[in-house]
Parts: structure tokens; sequence; C-alpha cells
């Protein structure tokens, strides 16, 4: 029994978040490898165009709410994301208009592409805390937990109860769907088949007749799909506060760069990657040790490797020794 | 009148010094033409510029009587003329069969018929249609780049040295599915660092020297000009 007990710890404080968290780091890295492999800078605002996104969702929540339109047990954000999204591919359009497009045609090196989007990133990071503020806003509603960790209890008998959120269930079921459509467009459709050619080869795409503007538009119209969704899950899951997100992103580059930078498939393993590691290094294992040691040998402290205050040393380490031992990532993207 | 021509063109890339000077280069349909001459000759300028790569300061690119010389790159590809560079002439990360759904990327109907072709004229793709084409080996690739540039079904084939850096054998390999693709009434003009070879199975030759024009003649008048011989065949 204690055995099972110790699972059931394991799945509520490690594996279920770490999915849902995972999933959500899994979509900015795509995010940014697609950026990076399409239009070949990094993008430094990809933190902060997670959250417009979700700061435009969250408008259009509090403008359903107060039309008294509801999705029942659902939150009302599911309602507002599609909206967000169209807005948010608005945005993307408009700032590659008259920002990243002038650099694109005088075809200026990467890094100052990088460094334009540094640019973009305190602009929409201004403008975010102009619109809605710096402070940490919830903007969930509807039924909060799938299962409860008391029912849980009742319903097993056991002493550990495992919690599940439906805002994690959310995260991982719409994550699951966006990224089996993006990898269907991506193999499947001859549009797809060409933002992969010319992410392969740009002279030799060009020479086939693909059109790069068609290419760039596309591009920026499922990032801006990625950050808007990518942010509304993350704000749902935890809460949403500008400088969280900004903070994200050193998980999400890692992520994008264990994957295999230029690799979409690669990055959505990397977020799963980067979130287990996490979670795995920062939880304090000693509930765990006393169920499944002896009580002689129950640990005396917390059992836990790094403070949570670490947690981003941890994607900051992953990040550094997979540049210095395997710079082309797991699965084989392009060298930074 | 050829069917595609290039007349005294003159240029180089940029704002840079001149490669090519009144350089005149012409090729009729289900014919091969090799350009030839030592490093630094201008060869590869020549075909590119036939393809809009660089500015022309003067002369012409004429395709079946139409002047194309300020088409871009893309809309000559339009007008039916394929290019195979020399370096990254394939998309690597992508299969074989993708390599060539991509060089049908301008062809509206249906191009299932014309990858049957290409699995025709190059059966060892048809094994190897689901492969990465960065997994094959050099001959293959250059098979793969082949295919793709015949996927438009193009009247004009210019091919940037097809055989650098692959094996003897595998280079008269590829000399044979040129000869094969000329069949099929393409016009086909290469640029050839294995002059001799080149020459065996071209109909007619160029031979350029510092951006000019200095021999010309058919494949067997160039192999046993003792001019040609001496100065680049190596005797």
């Amino acid at each position: 029994m204690d055995f099972v007990n110790a699972i059931i710890l394991l799945l509520n404080y490690i594996f279920v978040p770490a999915l849902a968290y995972g999933s959500q780091l899994a979509l900015g890295a795509i995010f940014v490898t697609l950026i990076y492999g399409i239009l070949r800078f990094a993008n430094f605002a990809t933190g902060d165009m997670m959250s417009f996104g979700t700061m435009v969702t969250i408008l259009f929540t509090w403008y359903f709410q107060s039309l008294g339109i509801s999705l029942g047990f659902l939150p009302t954000a599911l309602l507002a994301i599609p909206f967000a999204i169209i807005f948010m591919a608005s945005y993307m359009l408009l700032i590659d208009k008259f920002v990243f497009k002038y650099y694109r045609v005088n075809k200026s090196p990467p890094v100052q592409l990088a460094m334009v989007s540094i640019g973009v990133m305190f602009v929409t990071q201004a403008v975010v805390r102009i619109i809605i503020g710096p402070s940490d806003r919830r903007f969930f509603d509807g039924e909060k937990f799938l299962i409860k960790a008391g029912e849980f209890k009742e319903m097993t008998g056991l002493n550990e109860g495992l919690a599940i959120k439906s805002t994690q269930v959310i995260t991982i079921i719409v994550t699951m769907i966006l990224v089996s459509v993006l990898f269907w467009f991506l193999n499947k459709t001859r549009t797809g088949k060409s933002m992969r050619a010319y992410s392969d080869n740009e002279d030799l795409a060009l020479l086939s007749g693909i059109d790069p503007k068609k290419i760039v538009m596309i591009t920026w119209i499922i990032a801006g799909i990625l950050a808007t969704i990518g942010g509304a899950l993350y704000g749902l899951d935890k809460s949403f506060k500008p400088f969280t997100y900004f903070n994200n992103m050193l998980p999400i580059f890692a992520a994008a760069i264990v994957g295999g930078i230029g690799n979409p498939f690669g990055a959505f393993l990397g977020g799963y990657v980067i979130a287990f590691s996490e979670i795995l290094l920062t939880y304090a294992y000693k509930k765990f040790f006393m169920y499944v040691l002896p009580e002689s040998m129950e640990p005396e402290g917390l059992v836990q490797l790094l403070s949570t205050d670490y947690k981003f040393a941890v994607s900051f380490s992953i990040l550094v020794i997979v540049l210095l031992y395997r710079p082309s990532g797991i699965f084989k993207g392009k060298i930074l | 009148m050829a069917f595609f021509e290039g007349n005294n063109m003159t240029g180089g890339y940029g704002k840079g010094p001149d490669i090519i000077n009144s350089c005149s280069v012409n090729v009729e349909r289900g014919e091969i033409v090799s350009i030839l001459g030592p490093n630094g000759a201008g060869k590869s300028t020549a075909m590119k510029a036939m393809l809009g790569l660089l500015n022309l300061k003067s002369g012409s690119v004429i395709i079946d009587g139409k002047n194309i010389s300020h088409l871009s790159p893309q809309d000559r590809v339009k007008e039916g003329i394929s290019f195979v560079p020399q370096n990254k002439n394939v998309f690597a990360g992508m299969t074989v069969k993708e390599n060539l759904e991509m060089g049908a990327f301008l062809v509206d109907n249906d191009f299932k018929i014309i990858i049957e072709e290409i699995y025709n004229l190059f059966p060892v793709l048809k094994e190897k249609k689901d492969q990465l084409v960065g997994e094959l080996s050099g001959g293959q690739r250059q098979q793969v780049a082949l295919g793709r540039a015949l996927m438009i079904k193009p009247s004009v084939l210019m091919l940037d040295e097809p055989t650098a850096g692959v094996s003897p054998i595998v280079m008269d390999e590829l000399f044979d599915h040129i000869v094969k693709v000329k069949k099929t009434n393409v016009a086909i003009l290469m640029v050839e660092q294995n002059a001799k070879q080149a020459l065996n199975i071209s109909d007619r030759g160029y031979v350029l020297v510092t951006g000019e024009n200095r021999y010309s003649g058919t494949g067997k008048e160039l192999l046993n000009d003792p001019r040609v011989r001496s100065s680049f065949l190596g005797g």
C-alpha cells in the first residue's frame, strides 16, 4: 500500500504538473524554433508576445463575462482564445511589416534581427503593462478540479490524494490537438512542405518557385496562434503576470535548443524534457522516501536537490550542457 | 537563332568587376552543350547570368525568340529554365518524394504523372522515395537534384558541375542519365571540370578564358584540337 501511495504522490506533485507545464513550454518552443528555422533569427520577444496574446485573451474573457456569456464548467477564456488569435496574428503581421521586413529585405545578419527583436520585446512589454498593468491576474472561471484530492482519497482509500485540475487536462488536450494539426500541416500539405523546404534550403526553394512572402506571412500567423494559445494556457493554469512570461523565455529557449533548433518535433519534446528536469530536481522527496523506506531509514531533511527558486538554473544548466556537448540538439537541428 | 541563347553578356556580381566579357553561349533543344575552361574563367558566372542571378551590363538572354534579360530568376523558371546549383542542390532534410514535389511547386495540375516519369528515368529514386535525401550517397543526391529540376518539365536544363565530388564510376553513370534526359528533347547546358568526359557526351562545347569565348566547336572537334588538348585536357 505504501508503494501505491508513493506512486500517487509522484503522479500528483511531479508527473501531472510537469506534463501540463511541459505542454505550455512546448508551444513556446515550437514558436521559437519556427521563427528561427524560417525567418532565421532568435526571437527574444517570444515571452512578451505570449504575454500580449494572453492579455488579449483576458480582455475578451472580461468582455464575454460582462455580457454574461460563459461555457459552464469550462473556462470562458477558451471562447476568447479564437478572437485573441485573430487579433494576435494581425499584431504579428503588423510588427513584421513595420519592423522585421526592413531588415529581412536588406538581408541583415541574424544577430542584427535578434537585436531588433529585443527592441520589439521592450515595446510589447511596455504596451502590455500600459494596457493591463504589471500585477498578477487570475482569469480562470468554471469548474476548478476534475478530481479533487479528498474525493480521490475517499474513492481509493489511500493516504495520498491525486488532484487533477481542469486546466491541466485542458492544457494537455489542447496542446495535443494543436501540435497534431501543426505537424499534419507541416508534413502533409503543400504549403507546409514548402515552409520546410524554405527552412531547409532557401536558395533552392526560391529556384523552385516558392513565394517567400507567403511563407513569411504563414509563419507569423502560426506564431500568433502558438503565442496566444501557449500563453493563455499558462495563464489559466497558473496566473497571468507579464514578468513571469518574460522569465519563461529561458526555459522556452532551452527547450527549443535541447530539441535541436529549427526542428519543431524536437522543440515539442524539448518542452517536456525541460519541464520534467525542473520539477524533478526541485521537488522535496522526503514524503516519498517515508513511504518506500523502512521507518528506521527515514530521511531527516527535505531531500530536495535544489530549492524551487533555482528552477531557472536547471534550464540554464541544460542549455549550457547541450550547447557544449551537442550544439545541434538531441534531434539534430541547425547549429546556433 | 538557337532555342536558348546568351548574347554578348558582360557583367559581374554586385558592383564588383566584370567577370564575363562579351560572352556568348547558345543551346538547341535535344542538345548537350558544355562550358569548359580553367579555374576562374567565368564558366559558372556565364551560366548564372543566363539564369538571372547577376545583373548584366550589356548583352541579352533569349529563349525561343523571347527576350528574358530583365526577368528575375523565379520568372525565368516559369519560362521553363531549370537550374541545378553545384552545392546545396537538394532539400537534405526532406524525403526524395518531397524533394520532387517541391520541384513541381509551380506545376498546377497533377504532378504524380511527372513523378512516375522521373522514377522511370532514375529507378533508384523510386526505391528510396521515403528516405531523407541527406542520408543518400553523393551520386544518388545528384540524381535527386536532377529529378527535382526536371519536375517542371523544363525546356532548358542548366547544370553547374553535376559530377563534382563523385567517384569516376558514379560520374559515368550520371553522364548516362544526362544523355537520357537530353533524349527527352531538353536543351542541356552544363559547366564541367571533367572536360574530357563532358566533351565525350556533348554535342558542342565552349572554352572560356578570362570571361571571353576562346574556342568553340563540336565535342569531337574540341577533343581533337591540339590547342585545347594542350591547355585544358592535359595533352
